[in-house]
């Protein structure tokens, strides 16, 4: 194509220097660009909550941004988080909870709830509830998040 | 044996990858040369197509091929009947009319495949969408059951009388003696409209044609790889072993992904061998609301006739049931209403009528759930009318009329969807009922805090309802179990995943079976280059058929161990005992033997081995059940309805499951959980809203609304009973779809109880706030 654009975006502390199309959705530059395809999409239109990373540190639906958009930016997925054999705090709550049944839009819960936590380590039931609400989870019925998130906050207060 | 995991709350061991983003899905598969496929689809709901050009889009710069049914030749051909109908019920008829890989003459719903686009990627590839000219006459349609059947309604399929696409009446018993004897009838319409799977992974395909190897490689979102890999090998003319179809991690499913031969499947295939290059096509969420299969719709004249003491003499139920515009998927979703309808009753006689309707809009398969919750809806709606008439108390109502516990094995005596006559096989419906009333604390809410609410002018009301699922149908699944030489176990099964914790559900049987850690047990599902019998995972099934398969499997290897393992440590069978990954004699701990060496011993590089051993420590088994186990419970639940704004807040939820052995309860709450959510959409947020023309409304997750974490009750509380069946050595029933079934019913009686200064009936799912809201002040209140 003749009108790509030139980003340079850091990806979980990585610097990536890509020529895209103005109309390349993030997300999909993401997954199918950098091929970290932790970050899942699921309705492209901004509701589901599915793909969202982290844009700067805030949540964001990355299916509603431009690529380009994050030129000169700092993009978080679900990868910066721990790995298999060392998870994040979160991720053993989720694990502990069972909070995941299919896993496709557990990503995006995690991404949604790091800041949360951040903001709000020690969160009622309700609050809880309140941050889940952007995330669509066919699967769980939430109850087993919404454990998951109470016991990550917990563990991390002792941690920390 | 011991039995150290099955029962137990052990977390998955697939959640780690999962929880990293290291998981396979569908769309995560990358091939280099791999092209990208677009449909275009009917905007119309009926319509002849009189031309399509597609010339420009051939020319649009990374566009590789454009297809349309006249490119496909002798390949176009409508699917298979996936599942045939019932023969020997008297008077009965059924149309199979399966769904085309393209629209060639007319479309029959909006969102059926007119032509695809292949191109160099997924933007390239729609933009050429906008190049093709259509020219389609517009032809009256219809969305609407009745409508479908009057003697001048258009036809969906040209070649037939009438939309009528199937009828089958089933009796039991007399009704109409039933009925002359009856102290009471009641006689109601019930209106149940379509809702969406929605999972949250819409439809993926992949398929790779290796022309070097002459091997057909397809990723699928599906929940049946093996039968579809059978079906696509006959239809593309390869071997069956020449065609691998792989079904990874697949987000959610919920039945659609059941429908087998669906447009994109047949394409994909037939294209990538055309190009010799891989193509992936992804559903985006316009695509899964217009194109992927639905459920729900119903129109019940129902009655029931009663004794003034409230037994059940006989229910009569005449139903329409919308199959959407073809029904590759024969009778499954109706005939389970038809037969749950007597749910977990006895119930002398009934009479049903079942008639099957094609219409303009999107096909219809199961849904969790598949027909059972509007069998139930009807009969627990008939029982609360009926306790109200009476003034019976609803739950004595319900004790009054349970089968009781001697009553198993019960016949109801009419055909269900496995063909044969529907019995229960077990259960303790007295106990879970009893038990349900018993957490929610029925007496002490109605006879003291309902009534204080209420003096508050507060509309709090509470609900119970009791329902049936059968679970576990044949035919068949397999497994083979295999002790590698690391002393690692691995598990491979021909039914796919879709988040129910198979590897780690499977595993715990296993390494109950072979001693072993659950962590050390392997498993693989879904992939036809494991393991290549077996029919998919549906109807609740997975820990019924394919656990039993797994355990029988694991048995057979436990068996080579201890033959093996005698000969090796020079002791009786009986008196060794396998644990922590080892062969023991039971009271001399040292005299042992590894697994992972007694694999190798099994397996020897050189040497002799004694005709007619077979190597290795593996073997394969099968199950395939009797008739379907049946499984039941009871849901109820208190909500609070807010009269300014008709919003409800569920303030208590509580579940009494009866699935018969459990093989761990986390897993199997957390599918209580789903199942639940899943019917709160049913019931008061997902409707699939069509208009007169077939066009649907809402097709967006800005429209459609599935249920938030704060549309949920605070608190899901579960309460099991634990009735074994007698139909599998594990003594398990399926448990994937109970948890939505009985939620519609539910939440009409507690509705109707909460605003019982409206005097309201709910005869209708879905509701939401703007239809109670109407149904409350159509009456004047």
């Amino acid at each position: 194509m003749s009108n790509l654009k030139t980003i340079t975006v850091t990806v979980n502390g990585k610097h990536y220097t890509r020529d895209v199309e103005p109309r390349l959705l993030l997300s999909d530059f993401i997954r199918h660009h950098l091929g970290l395809t932790g970050t899942h999409v699921g309705c492209e239109h901004g509701v589901c909550g599915t793909c969202t990373v982290l844009f700067d540190g805030e949540s964001v639906r990355s299916c509603l941004m431009f690529a380009v958009q994050s030129d000169g930016h700092e993009v978080t997925t679900v990868e910066s988080l721990g790995d298999i054999d060392n998870l994040h705090p979160l991720q053993e709550a989720f694990m502990e909870a069972h909070a995941v049944q299919c896993g496709f839009c557990t990503s995006g819960f995690l991404m949604s709830l790091i800041p949360f936590l951040e903001e709000n380590p020690d969160p009622t039931e309700e609050e809880i509830r309140d941050a889940l609400a952007g995330n669509l989870c066919r699967c769980t019925g939430y109850q087993h998040i919404v454990d998951a998130v109470k016991l990550a906050a917990e563990n991390m207060a002792v941690q920390s | 044996m011991t039995k150290k995991y099955l029962g137990q709350r052990i977390t998955r061991n697939e959640d780690p990858r999962m929880l990293t983003g290291q998981a396979l899905f569908v769309d995560d598969v990358e091939i280099p040369g791999m092209l990208h496929a677009a449909f275009l689809r009917s905007d119309y709901a009926h319509a002849r197509i009189l031309s399509i050009d597609v010339s420009a889009a051939c020319n649009r710069p990374g566009v590789v091929a454009v297809y349309t049914a006249e490119d496909m030749g002798d390949f176009w051909k409508p699917g298979p009947l996936l599942v045939p109908a019932p023969r020997g019920i008297e008077g009965a008829f059924f149309h199979a009319r399966t769904q085309i890989p393209m629209a060639r003459d007319k479309v029959r719903h909006v969102g059926e495949p007119m032509a695809v686009v292949i191109g160099e990627s997924r933007y390239l590839a729609e933009d050429a969408l906008a190049d093709i000219v259509v020219d389609l006459e517009p032809l009256e349609a219809v969305a609407d059951l009745e409508r479908a059947l009057d003697p001048d309604a258009p036809l969906v399929h040209d070649d037939m009388e009438s939309n009528l696409g199937s009828f089958v009446p089933q009796r039991k018993g007399d009704y109409e003696a039933a009925r002359e004897q009856a102290d009471l009838v009641i006689q109601r319409r019930i209106v149940i409209d379509r809702g969406a799977a929605a999972a949250m992974e819409n439809r993926v395909l992949v398929a790779h044609w290796d022309a070097k190897s002459q091997e057909m490689t397809i990723w699928d979102t599906t929940q049946a790889p093996i039968p579809l890999r059978n079906g696509l090998a006959g239809m593309l003319g390869l071997a069956e072993h020449q065609v691998r179809v792989i079904a990874p991690f697949i987000g959610g499913a919920f039945g659609p992904k059941i429908m087998m031969f669906q447009p994109e499947e047949v394409l994909l295939p037939w294209a990538t061998m055309k190009l010799n290059r891989p193509i992936k096509w992804i559903e985006d969420r316009r695509e899964n609301f217009v194109a992927t299969t639905q459920e729900r719709g119903q129109i019940h004249d129902a009655e029931s006739a009663l004794t003034k003491d409230g037994h059940i003499l006989g229910v009569k139920d005449v139903f329409l049931h919308d199959s959407g515009a073809y029904d590759p998927y024969g009778l499954t979703v109706p005939l389970n209403s038809q037969n749950h309808v007597m749910g977990c009753y006895d119930i002398p006689s009934y009479y049903s009528e079942l008639k099957m309707v094609f219409t303009n809009k999107m096909i219809v398969t199961p849904v969790r759930g598949a027909g059972r919750p509007q069998g139930i809806f009807v009969i627990e709606r008939l029982l609360d009318i009926a306790a109200k008439e009476l003034d019976i108390d609803r739950a004595e109502l319900r004790r009054r009329n349970n089968l009781q516990p001697d009553a198993f094995p019960h016949n109801h005596k009419i055909i269900d969807q496995a063909f044969a006559e529907f019995v229960i096989d077990s259960g303790n419906y007295p106990a879970t009922l009893a038990r349900a009333l018993d957490m929610i604390e029925y007496e002490k809410f109605i006879k003291e805090e309902q009534p204080a609410l209420r003096a508050e002018g507060r509309h709090v009301g509470i609900g119970v309802v009791a329902f049936i699922e059968t679970t576990g149908v044949g035919p068949y699944e397999g497994a083979r179990v295999t002790i590698e030489a690391s002393g690692k176990v691995s598990v491979a099964t021909g039914v796919g995943t879709q988040g129910q914790g198979h590897f780690t559900a499977f595993a715990q049987i296993v390494a109950d079976q072979l001693g072993v850690d659950v962590r050390d047990v392997h498993v693989v599902t879904g992939d036809t280059a494991h393991f290549h019998w077996g029919t998919g995972t549906f109807a609740s099934r997975g820990a019924v058929v394919a656990a039993n398969a797994i355990n029988a499997a694991a048995k057979g290897v436990r068996v080579k161990v201890l033959k093996l393992a005698s000969k090796v440590l020079g002791a009786p069978e009986e008196e060794l005992e396998l644990a922590d990954g080892m062969v023991r004699v039971a009271d001399i701990p040292d005299q042992s033997i590894g697994l992972g060496e007694l694999a190798v011993l099994a397996n020897p590089m050189r040497g002799a081995v004694e005709p007619g051993s077979e190597p290795g420590l593996e073997a394969t088994d099968y199950f395939g059940p009797q008739y379907g186990a049946t499984a039941n419970g009871t849901h109820a639940m208190i909500l609070e309805v807010d009269v300014e704004t008709m919003m409800v807040e569920i303030k208590r939820y509580v579940v009494v499951e009866d699935c018969g052995t459990i093989i761990n309860p986390l897993i199997l709450e957390g599918q209580v959980h789903g199942g639940v959510s899943l019917g709160i959409g049913n019931s008061y947020y997902e409707q699939l809203v069509y208009d007169d023309n077939g066009q649907l409304l809402n097709g967006s997750f800005m429209d459609y609304l599935i249920p938030r974490s704060t549309d949920m009750p605070p608190r899901i509380e579960i309460g099991h009973e634990v009735t074994p069946s007698p139909l599998n050595p594990l003594g398990t029933k399926g448990a994937g779809e109970a948890g939505a079934i009985p939620v519609p019913s539910l939440f009409a009686q507690a509705v109707e109880d909460a605003l019982y200064d409206y005097d309201l009936e709910v005869l209708e799912m879905p509701l939401s706030p703007n239809r109670l809201f109407e149904l409350c002040y159509q009456k004047g209140s």
